[in-house]
């Protein structure tokens, strides 16, 4: 059923993504390529891949901007893959009922037995997080490793998504963000997390959190005159 | 958005089809059918342009066998609604057809015919919907959208309908008014929807990212260094290059000069088979362009996210 779930479900797992520490290096998306290979999508076809013209399925991608200039400009790296949307008209544009939002935990999935390949809910997303497979036919995303999450085979505490086991700043955080007492919850209110394009209203359920204010003093080079103490003596020796 | 050839080959082949099914059944419905062999020949290019163009669209699915799915959804989709207003409506207009050209008249052949016409027009509305409820496509989210996908069919369909009844001897002055004053329509609201479309707000890098409290947003390096999927089929920039021309083209190969035919084809009967079949092939013609531009000049919010 692509109509969406009426219970406003009040689990609502996502993931949280600080761009203040993400530096932009990518692992998560290797890891989630190297994980879903063989999970739940699989696979995620790569087309040469050893040519000049490589290209392939991906779940999440890391853009690099830089946002200001001069003094007050930076450099933020950003992680994209699906924000699993609360009303996201990339399940209720399609026509076969393969993309769907599960009632119970709010994450969004595409069914490959039933997806015909017409590629619509891609048209449907702003945020270019579905992905088609032109070796299978089929409509791909990232499924926040439904595979692991709930996977009873795995030690607790890998039941994480595999973008946020590998991420080595631990940029980014997974929970149930439908749970205003859950971890990510609280540190989205005290970060000032964010959703993405919310003027367009899919109410993401991945929020973002802002990168820090820049600390001015870090970047001017040390005061050259000690003011005080055995640093100062020896200047005054040494000058003298 | 990338222009795909078999979505522009299917919405103006079949809007073209549906359009002259409409009209060949609604100018004959009073008691249907008053001329076999028109509507015997007139229904089955119709059908012919209907059924191609359903075919493109379906090939260029990633799984066609699976297609019979896509009817499935119609609570939430207007592509599901499509599916199924499309293939009630060929089975209506096929039944006519087979009624027209097997002699048969009375009341359950006109009914057949009340229901090809209806669902025929339902197709229509749900295509155009398809595009207009797209939220990522600012430019598609004109209510304008919706009535241009409907009036091109009536255009292209009522054009065919003129040459064809003037070739069986009949009249087809009355068509070729309706295909006429749909042409002077559609300039105005084409004009419209480009006016829109040149205003409507975008999605921009520091709303998508959220980074525009720091200040302007450039990307600096991209996620992937050849292209991929979404970059391939959401973005297209050929067309804000040759947009003006091809404009003009749709204005005045499409849509002036086919109203000025239809008009010397009312003027003079004798020619008025000549003048409305090449208004026909015109309006059509300009029905391909009108549509790669509609494609090709959509931003697609998720350019932001790439620095656009
Ligand atoms: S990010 Fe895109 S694919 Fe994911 S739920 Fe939202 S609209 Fe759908
Ligand atoms: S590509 Fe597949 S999942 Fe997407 S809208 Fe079409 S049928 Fe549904
Ligand atoms: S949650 Fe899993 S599928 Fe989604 S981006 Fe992370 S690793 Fe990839």
């Amino acid at each position: 059923m692509t109509s969406l779930p009426n219970n406003s479900a009040t689990k609502r797992l996502g993931l949280v993504i600080d761009l203040d520490t993400c530096v932009g290096c990518h692992a998560c998306a290797v890891n989630c390529k190297e994980w879903n290979a063989g999970g739940h999508m699989a696979p995620l076809t790569d087309i040469d891949p050893y040519g000049a013209e490589p290209e392939g399925v991906w779940f999440n991608r890391v853009h690099a901007y830089e946002a200001g200039d001069r003094k007050t400009g930076r450099t933020v790296h950003f992680p994209r893959s699906c924000l699993h949307c609360a009303e996201p008209q990339c399940v209720t544009v399609c026509p076969t009922g393969a993309s769907y939002k599960r009632a119970e935990d709010g994450i969004v999935l595409v069914d490959e037995d039933k997806c015909i390949g017409c590629k619509l809910c891609s048209w449907a997303c702003p945020y270019g997080a579905r992905e088609y497979d032109s070796h299978s036919g089929v409509m791909k995303k990232c499924t926040l490793c439904i595979d692991r999450i709930y996977n009873e085979a795995l030690p607790e505490n890998e039941r994480i998504p595999a973008c946020v086991a590998t991420c080595p700043t631990s940029a980014r955080h997974f929970g149930d963000l439908g749970d205003p007492n859950s971890d990510v919850s609280q540190l989205v209110a005290a970060r000032g997390g964010y959703d993405l394009a919310e003027e367009l209203g899919y109410q993401p359920t991945n929020k973002y959190l802002p990168p820090r204010p820049k600390r001015e003093s870090q970047s001017q080079p040390a005061n050259e005159e000690p003011s005080s103490g055995l640093l100062r003596w020896v200047d005054r020796l040494l000058s003298s | 958005m990338n222009p795909s050839y078999s979505v522009i080959f299917f919405t103006t082949a079949s809007g073209f089809g549906y359009g002259l099914a409409f009209w060949l059944l609604i100018l004959d419905s009073s008691n249907f059918p008053q001329d076999r062999w028109l509507s015997g020949v007139g229904l089955a290019l119709a059908l012919a342009a209907i059924t191609s163009g359903l075919l493109a669209s379906t090939l260029h699915l990633g799984q066609p066998s699976r297609a019979w799915r896509a009817f499935t959804q119609w609570r939430s989709s207007w592509l599901s609604r499509e599916g199924i207003a499309a293939v009630v409506s060929v089975a209506m207009i096929g039944l006519a057809w087979l009624g027209a050209i097997a002699g048969m008249t009375g009341t359950l052949l006109n009914a057949v015919a009340w229901l090809g016409i209806v669902a025929a027009i339902i197709t229509v509305l749900c295509t155009g919907m398809i595009y207009q409820s797209l939220k990522p496509i600012a430019a598609w989210r004109s209510s304008l959208t919706t009535p241009i996908y409907l009036i091109y069919s009536c255009l292209t369909g009522a054009f065919g309908t003129a040459a064809l009844m003037s070739l069986f001897n009949g009249d087809g002055s009355l068509a070729a008014v309706i295909a006429l004053i749909s042409a002077l329509i559609l300039i105005a609201m084409k004009m419209a929807y480009w006016r829109r479309a040149s205003q409507v707000v975008h999605l921009t890098p520091e709303s998508a990212t959220g980074l525009g409290k720091i200040g302007k947003v450039q990307q600096l390096e991209g996620p992937h260094t050849t292209g991929n999927f979404v970059s391939k089929e959401m973005g297209f920039r050929i067309a804000r290059k040759h947009a003006d021309k091809l404009r003009k083209i749709v204005l005045l190969g499409g849509l002036s000069a086919p109203a000025l035919l239809g008009f010397l084809g009312v003027l003079d009967n004798g020619l008025a088979a000549v003048f409305w079949t090449i208004a026909t092939v015109l309006s059509i013609g300009g029905a391909v362009v009108e549509r790669w531009l509609f494609f090709a000049e959509a931003k697609h919010a998720v350019s932001a996210f790439y620095g656009d």
